[in-house]
């Protein structure tokens, strides 16, 4: 049993990789990456929304989309679900601790548009994972996508002083960087 | 910066970029010439060929970035990456593979990022990674070692290099292959029923490794790098085989000395771990980076899909190296707690 779910883990954080080996969520990987502190926000964010979305997917799915029949409306409810879900968040969090809000504020609203989130609560309709693994699935993305972005962050500060050729600056490296990360993680495959 | 005018006689440091690398140059050959005795002249001809193309690569990626070039091509850094992928790649590799691996070494993870100094990652890695996962089959077949099976001879490796399609060369799986493959025997019986084995690893491999520790004893001796990456590689790599050894049965991932004389274990402990530009830099920071290279690289040989893992474990710390960094910032003398740089300015 919790060898189940440290396989489940180990699976969504290293071996695929919802950033590197999957390719998903790229857009804040590339976007949020420019600074150390502002990528961990990012990470703590999505870490909460994205374990919560991938509760509240699949209640939806199981528990409204099943019975009525409409399993086709998944990827349209699921968009609603995070939607709801990242507002339902921000207006928690600045009624209760308006100290967090000021730290995730900003990052809140852009994690509607992270595909990861998206790709996790789908997946787990694929995979046929129940509500605790849909919960650990899900929380296993968010560390693997907050990994390597905090990583790439304080690697991508250290890119920014180097002496890259003009052609390859910025983006450009970032990409190439992330390209040769995501060749290192291909070393994990077979661990689960 | 006005320090021109210095009136008390100082000491000249010798440690230029130039003399370290001929030291480490040098430091690799008691590992090569073990490697030939073992393996045959393969890897010399890898090592040359290796060597011709780094020189190449880095000329025309310094003329493409109007850099001097008798300056960077003097400093060996070219030299020392294209040995250091030459030494891991296998024996009798043909000379395209040597010609990609090369070349993506030097143009793209040393030139793209700036040259020497800035590369994040260590370029002899990325060059085998690349290979590893673009030619498996070529980077998989290595030669039997002498005892084991027969030797090739010089005009077989030149033959291998250049005619690749001609050369008829002998293949046997290494002993960490073996051990991966292995789901039925007793570690004991596995020893008996296969010749590549020896007395504590793989024959010809565990003298392969001795002599690379050799070289980085040296290293350490005329402190070229500090003792703290390494050690903390070998202790937690030492460490993770002890706890999973279970005395030998088919499940087990190998005793402490089978996977410290395996593979490229004292090559990569001593030799890529040690890179001044991609390791963290504080000496904390070094213990860490080190001891995650350990356990990742016992992860990868035993439940990975790779026989061996030194590449992909260095490759994931260079990643994670400048993280480490940030968290293991030295004190700085004068000051109570280390300063944080992240707010800019003096605190």
């Amino acid at each position: 049993m919790l060898a189940d779910y440290s396989i489940l883990l180990i699976g969504a954080i290293l071996v695929n990789n919802f950033v590197l080996v999957q390719f998903l969520g790229l857009c804040p990987f590339m976007g949020v990456s420019n600074k150390l502190e502002t990528a961990m926000g990012m990470s703590m964010a999505t870490t909460f929304v994205l374990t919560l979305a991938s509760a509240a997917s699949y209640l939806t799915f199981n528990f409204l989309l099943k019975p009525l029949g409409l399993e086709y409306l998944r990827t349209l409810s699921f968009i609603l679900v995070i939607a709801v879900v990242v507002q339902f968040t921000e207006m928690v969090v600045r009624k209760s601790s308006p100290l967090l809000h000021r730290v995730l504020g900003v990052y809140l609203p852009l994690i509607t548009t992270n595909c990861a989130v998206l790709g996790v609560a789908l997946l787990n309709i694929n995979k046929a994972h129940n509500f605790t693994q849909s919960l650990f699935y899900g929380f296993g993305a968010a560390v693997g996508f907050s990994l390597v972005l905090v990583l790439f962050a304080a690697m991508r500060e250290r890119l920014a002083v180097a002496d890259v050729p003009e052609p390859f600056k910025g983006p450009a490296i970032g990409m190439i960087t992330a390209g040769l990360m995501s060749l290192a993680f291909m070393g994990f495959a077979g661990l689960v | 910066m006005a320090l021109v005018r210095i009136t008390s006689p100082h000491a000249q440091g010798q440690n230029r970029t130039a003399s370290v690398m001929q030291s480490v140059l040098l430091a690799t050959v008691p590992g090569v010439v073990v490697m030939t005795h073992f393996f045959g002249f393969g890897t010399l001809a890898n090592i040359l060929w290796g060597g011709l193309l780094a020189l190449l690569f880095e000329a025309c990626a310094l003329k493409l970035r109007k850099r001097p070039l008798g300056f960077y091509l003097r400093d060996y850094s070219a030299l020392v990456t294209s040995t250091l992928l030459c030494i891991a790649l296998p024996p009798y590799a043909p000379w395209w593979l040597i010609v990609v691996g090369v070349g993506i070494a030097i143009l793209l993870a040393k030139h793209l990022y700036g040259g020497l100094g800035y590369n994040p990652f260590n370029p002899a890695m990325v060059g085998y990674v690349v290979l590893l996962i673009s030619f498996p089959v070529q980077m998989t077949a290595w030669a039997p070692p002498r005892g084991a099976g027969e030797v090739p001879g010089l005009l077989d490796a030149v033959q291998a290099l250049f005619t690749p399609a001609a050369y008829d060369g002998v293949t046997m799986a290494t002993p960490l292959d073996v051990l991966k493959q292995n789901n039925s025997l007793l570690i004991e019986d596995l020893w008996a029923a296969n010749p590549q084995f020896g007395r504590w690893a793989g024959k010809g491999w565990e003298w392969v490794n001795m002599a690379f520790l050799a070289g980085g004893a040296w290293l350490l001796y005329k402190r070229i790098f500090t003792w703290h990456a390494p050690v903390a590689m070998l202790a937690s790599l030492a460490l993770m085989s002890a706890l999973f050894y279970d005395g030998g049965s088919s499940a087990s991932g190998g005793s402490p000395l089978f996977h410290l004389l395996s593979g490229a274990t004292m090559f990569g402990a001593f030799f890529i771990v040690t890179d001044p530009v991609t390791s963290a830099v504080s000496l904390r920071g070094r213990l860490i980076y080190g001891a995650l290279i350990g356990v990742l690289v016992y992860l990868i040989r035993v439940w990975g899909n790779y026989p061996d893992a030194i590449a992909f474990a260095v490759l994931i710390m260079n990643f994670a190296a400048p993280f480490i960094d940030h968290y293991t910032q030295p004190r700085t003398y004068g000051h109570s707690k280390p300063r944080d740089n992240s707010q800019g300015g003096e605190s």
